[in-house]
């Protein structure tokens, strides 16, 4: 079997295949003009507005660059070039040629990008305006109820639909069953009859039924759409009159066994299926006023870090899935960290400042979500403290090393103000409060030793480490748990690190990535979905789909 | 602080004093070893010089030296067989790679549960026996018993070896672990059921090391075979010493059979009643003693049909006995095995996959095994001119492990009612009388060169001194 290309998560506007960015004061537009022969991979056509993962690479930069870009922008419109054509969701002929392990991968990084919509609507100020100029079916529906707000054309064919179920035999999987319920409040009786039909809802009635905030004549639509735009920004703080910081492309270097970043590096040992993320701490001085931050731009270290580190964490989720553990790892000076925690913390509530903590919450929330084993180690030399202990609370095992005789040398981590809750998980909680079930007294306990160098004995006594061998333990211990680890069940041990992870309470994100998402990957895996007769497999060939009509 | 000479107090070939791991993890567990042995140990014996023999190196030499030391003071040393260079897998999925030299992630928790699994009888004998050093037949066979007992202490020194240099902290609290476990004790009882019996008498003893530990014999030689190269020269090592307890059980049996029949013949009687009158153990108690110590053994294989069975071999943590010697494809796939169900009160054959039967596979060799000791005892009647055969018991009888647990066969493997059972069961177990007469006839004998009446003194001594050589001192 040939090796199919990498997939880059790398791309900007001047080589942009599917959409079009367009400014207009504080309302950017983001227009769907999908180039059919624009697949990312060969063997179907994007007509119609429907999208693959390129397609949504290029709507992920786009938002950063809004964000980032275009501080002055306070709503984002999005909408189509294309005649009477809105979206029509994901691409089913891509989705029928595509392996399960693909769809699910797509399934996530197209989740993550509409809940980074309503993460930038909750935390940044963005708003986002789904004007439904056209067929809106499927995905293209559930991209539109990530917006704050669905304003359809009302020219008596243009519909909203959900027909995943009806024609294909599969979930609307993007959040829309959750997002309908969670976000919208359809009642669930009329989200049955919306779900099971394939023409979907058009018009008044589909203001009645929630399933859009208003509708608008053709004659009217674009200026109801400015004028909804401006009225949605205005609570919003995005300065009117801030530079923007250009999204310059990330220094990389991709070899065949190694991502290397300025401040990332991932090494991946194929025989042992493991990846070593290095992270590197800030070096050197840096920035503590929000002018010198500004003339940092993408160099200013925690921004460029974010970058890295999720294009580091989406081209191994994408490109290298056999690699099943990923060792997470720092190297830096804890205080360089801390003094960066500070600075992020004094100016949280300069636009470019929020952004960038917005980025690194997104970026960690990556790692929350990625269907891999995560191991910390704790080692001289690292800086596991505040913003990078994120990285060790993140995982699902952390080793801490002890060097009882020689305590200079001994890793410690520090707890920091960061890790109160500047990065809540999609849970809505912090790293902490998830380790702790949000208990006070675990959490006094930690809180009280903020800011103070922690050795393996201390951390593992406060519970924020999993384990404390010491240096003559430390190499069989952490080689055979990763070991262990690599041995079992890939597919069981997803399962059981989602869950782990994403205890206590559940919300509407959580919702979309346990549930909705673990129901979609049954059904993908179904012959009813894709077996010779399956819904999946005879769509658009004439072929009626063979249930076996068993329910399960 | 270190509280260890390591290379003077502790004779090892394992570099021991240069190893932090191993250094660190010892001086944890050495004094709770001493006091485990002070406490579990042969009781009221800390004080009794004993002639023993130490292992000191692993050549010829230096593996039995001889020299009267107290027990509490002995040097358990840690030893394992040289290295065999480029020694490859030689059994299941991995066959043809290199052996392990350290413990897969994969298998750590397989490789820790068949090593605690072991390492828990070597202190469980040692416990069952505590007390039979009060009622010895013999300095000699006193001091057999005590050089029982510290190898098998050194062997669960083996065993901890293996925990603390390749299992961390897990390894660290597993050898805790099995210093804390009691043989017999309700709540906290030895991992096998049949290291939870007691050892109440000399025969009983006898038995227990001519068979019980030959169920260790194969296991080492399972062991031996393992991918995991540690646990194959450990064991190997640990084969040396196994023999000697066989020849302490094969011999000791032996001896009091010579004795019986001595007596039969000098009063020309072979009735039970009158036999026992004169002070001597009959033989047909003695077959009784057989009868169960065979059947609990057995039993230490485990279930005849066994996944777990299955996933050792495969995964080469535990060969077959004498993995080696058999000409096949070492991998067993596909291949069956004829293992004894009991269908509608019948015993028949039924064929299962080899794999699965593994357990099946190393008691039938063990069988195979002991019945040729039987046969040397045998022999000594014949050569008294009697006319009674020892024989071992159907392979059913009497068993609570496996697919033939509680079914109820005569000894020679007659499907019997439980009417039956209960009627005959007496002739052929070991009785309350049987163990309350056998239990009259103990009691110390403690002069040099004296046996008790009921067994007879051994051919020659040990390391060449005389039978009437000053085993044990007391003090
Ligand atoms: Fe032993
Ligand atoms: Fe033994």
């Amino acid at each position: 079997m040939s090796h199919p290309p990498r997939v880059d998560y790398q791309t900007n506007p001047s080589i942009y295949r599917h959409w079009k960015l367009s400014f207009d004061g504080p309302v950017a537009t983001l227009t769907a003009d999908f180039d059919e022969d624009g697949g990312l991979r060969p063997g179907y056509k994007l007509k119609l507005n429907s999208y693959d993962l390129g397609v949504d690479i290029e709507l992920n930069d786009a938002v950063n660059r809004i964000r980032f870009e275009h501080p002055e922008v306070r709503t984002v419109v999005l909408t189509s070039a294309k005649d009477r054509v809105f979206c029509s969701g994901a691409n089913i002929f891509m989705l029928g040629v595509s392996s399960h392990a693909w769809k699910v991968n797509f399934c996530k990084f197209t989740n993550e990008t509409r809940n980074g919509l309503e993460d930038s609507s909750k935390f940044g100020g963005l708003k986002f305006l789904a004007a439904v100029n056209g067929v809106c079916a499927g995905g293209g529906y559930e991209l539109a109820l990530a917006c704050d707000e669905i304003i359809l054309v009302d020219d008596r064919s243009s519909a909203v639909s959900l027909p995943e179920v009806p024609l294909l035999g599969v979930l609307p999987g993007t959040g829309g069953l959750t997002r309908l319920t969670d976000k919208r409040h359809v009642r669930h009786d009329l989200a049955d009859i919306f779900c099971t039909t394939t023409e979907g809802v058009r018009g008044q009635k589909a203001k009645a039924w929630g399933l859009v905030d208003d509708i608008a004549k053709p004659a009217e639509f674009a200026a109801r759409i400015r004028q909804r735009a401006l009225e949605l920004g205005a609570g919003s703080d995005r300065p009117a009159g801030a530079r923007g910081v250009a999204l310059t492309p990330i220094r990389r270097r991709i070899e065949d066994d190694a991502l290397r970043y300025a401040n990332v590096t991932v090494e991946i040992d194929r025989a042992k299926r493991v990846a070593i993320f290095t992270v590197k701490g800030p070096q050197g001085p840096q920035p503590s006023g929000v002018a010198d931050i500004e003339a940092a731009g993408a160099e200013w270290y925690p921004l460029a870090l974010a970058r890295e580190l999720e294009d580091a964490i989406l081209s191994m989720r994408t490109n290298e899935l056999d690699i099943g553990v990923w060792v997470i790892k720092t190297d830096g000076e804890a205080e360089a960290v801390l003094a960066m925690d500070e600075t992020l913390l004094a100016h949280q509530d300069h636009w470019l400042v929020r952004e960038t903590i917005g980025y690194l919450r997104r970026t960690l929330s990556r790692f929350d979500l990625s269907s891999r084993s995560l191991f910390a180690l704790i080692e001289p030399g690292s800086c596991f403290a505040g913003s990078f202990l994120e990285l060790a609370l993140a995982c699902d095992r952390s080793y801490h090393l002890a060097l009882p005789d020689d305590e200079a040398r001994a890793p410690k981590v520090i707890v920091g103000e960061a890790n109160f809750g500047l990065y809540p998980m999609a849970t809505g909680q912090s790293r902490l409060q998830r380790r702790f079930y949000g208990e006070q007294s675990p959490l006094d306990a930690v809180r009280a030793k903020a800011g103070r160098p922690l050795d393996a004995d201390a951390a593992f006594a406060l519970g924020l480490v999993t384990s404390n061998p010491d240096d003559i333990d430390w190499p069989d211990e952490t080689r055979i748990a990763i070991e262990e680890r690599l041995a079992m069940s890939p597919d069981a041990l997803t399962g059981m690190e989602a869950n782990l992870r994403f205890n206590g309470q559940e919300n509407m994100i959580t919702r979309i990535f346990g549930r909705l998402s673990a129901w979609q990957n049954w059904i993908f895996q179904r012959p009813n979905a894709v077996g010779e007769k399956g819904a999946l497999k005879v769509y658009g060939k004439g072929d009626k789909a063979a249930f076996d009509w068993n329910r399960v | 602080m270190s509280a260890i000479d390591y290379s003077e107090k502790i004779p090892n070939n394992v570099d021991l004093g240069e190893d932090r791991t191993l250094k660190r993890a010892l001086e944890q567990w050495q004094p709770h070893y001493l006091d485990w042995w002070n406490d579990m140990g042969p009781d009221g014996s800390h004080n009794l010089d004993v002639y023993l023999r130490t292992a000191v190196s692993v050549d010829p030499a230096g593996w039995a030296q001889f020299g009267h030391v107290k027990m509490p003071d002995y040097r358990w040393g840690i030893f394992l067989n040289p290295a065999e260079k480029d020694r490859k897998i030689h059994f299941g999925e991995h066959k043809g790679a290199d052996v392990w030299q350290d413990v897969p992630g994969e298998y750590r928790a397989n490789l820790r549960r068949i090593i605690v699994t072991q390492g828990d009888t070597e202190p469980a004998s040692v416990e069952q026996q505590r007390h039979l050093g009060r009622t010895a037949p013999s300095l000699y066979d006193l001091r057999n018993l005590f050089q029982v007992n510290v190898e098998e202490g050194r062997h669960l020194w083996a065993m901890v070896y293996l925990l603390h240099k390749y299992f961390g902290r897990d390894g660290r609290e597993e050898g805790e672990a099995l210093l804390e476990r009691r043989s017999g004790q309700q709540d906290n009882p030895r991992i096998l059921q049949a290291f939870n019996e007691e050892t109440p008498d000399w025969l009983s003893f006898f038995m227990f090391t001519y068979f019980t530990d030959r169920d260790g014999k194969f296991q080492l030689c399972a062991l031996a075979e393992s991918s995991f190269d540690p646990l194959a020269r450990t064991t190997r090592f640990m084969l040396t010493e196994e023999a000697h307890h066989m020849f302490v059980g094969e011999s000791g049996v032996s001896r009091v059979i010579q004795r019986t029949c001595q007596v039969m013949r000098e009063l020309k009687t072979d009735d039970p009643a009158q036999l026992r009158a004169a002070g001597v153990i009959d033989l047909p108690t003695i077959q009784r003693y057989l009868n169960f110590h065979f059947s609990v053994t057995i039993d230490l294989f485990g279930a005849d049909e066994s996944s777990n069975a299955a996933t050792f071999y495969s995964t080469g943590l535990k060969g077959r006995f004498e993995e080696s010697k058999r000409d096949d494809d070492h991998v067993l796939k596909g291949a069956g095995y004829k293992v004894l169900q009991l269908r509608d009160g019948r015993l028949v054959e039924a064929e299962v996959p080899m794999l699965n039967a593994l357990n099946e596979v190393l008691r039938d060799d063990y069988i195979k095994d002991s019945i040729a000791g039987i046969e040397r005892w045998n022999k000594v009647i014949e050569k008294a001119g009697i006319a009674f055969r020892l024989r071992a018991p159907h392979k059913a009888f009497h068993r609570s492990i496996g697919t033939l647990a509680g079914a109820k066969l005569s000894p020679d493997g007659r499907v019997v009612s439980e009417a039956e059972w209960a009627a005959k069961v007496d002739q052929w177990l070991p009785s309350a009388s049987d163990r309350a007469f056998v239990a009259s006839l103990m009691g110390r004998v403690a002069e040099p060169g004296k046996f008790a009446n009921w067994i007879a003194p051994p051919a020659m001594g040990i390391n060449r001194q005389p039978v009437d050589f000053e085993y044990v001192r007391f003090n």
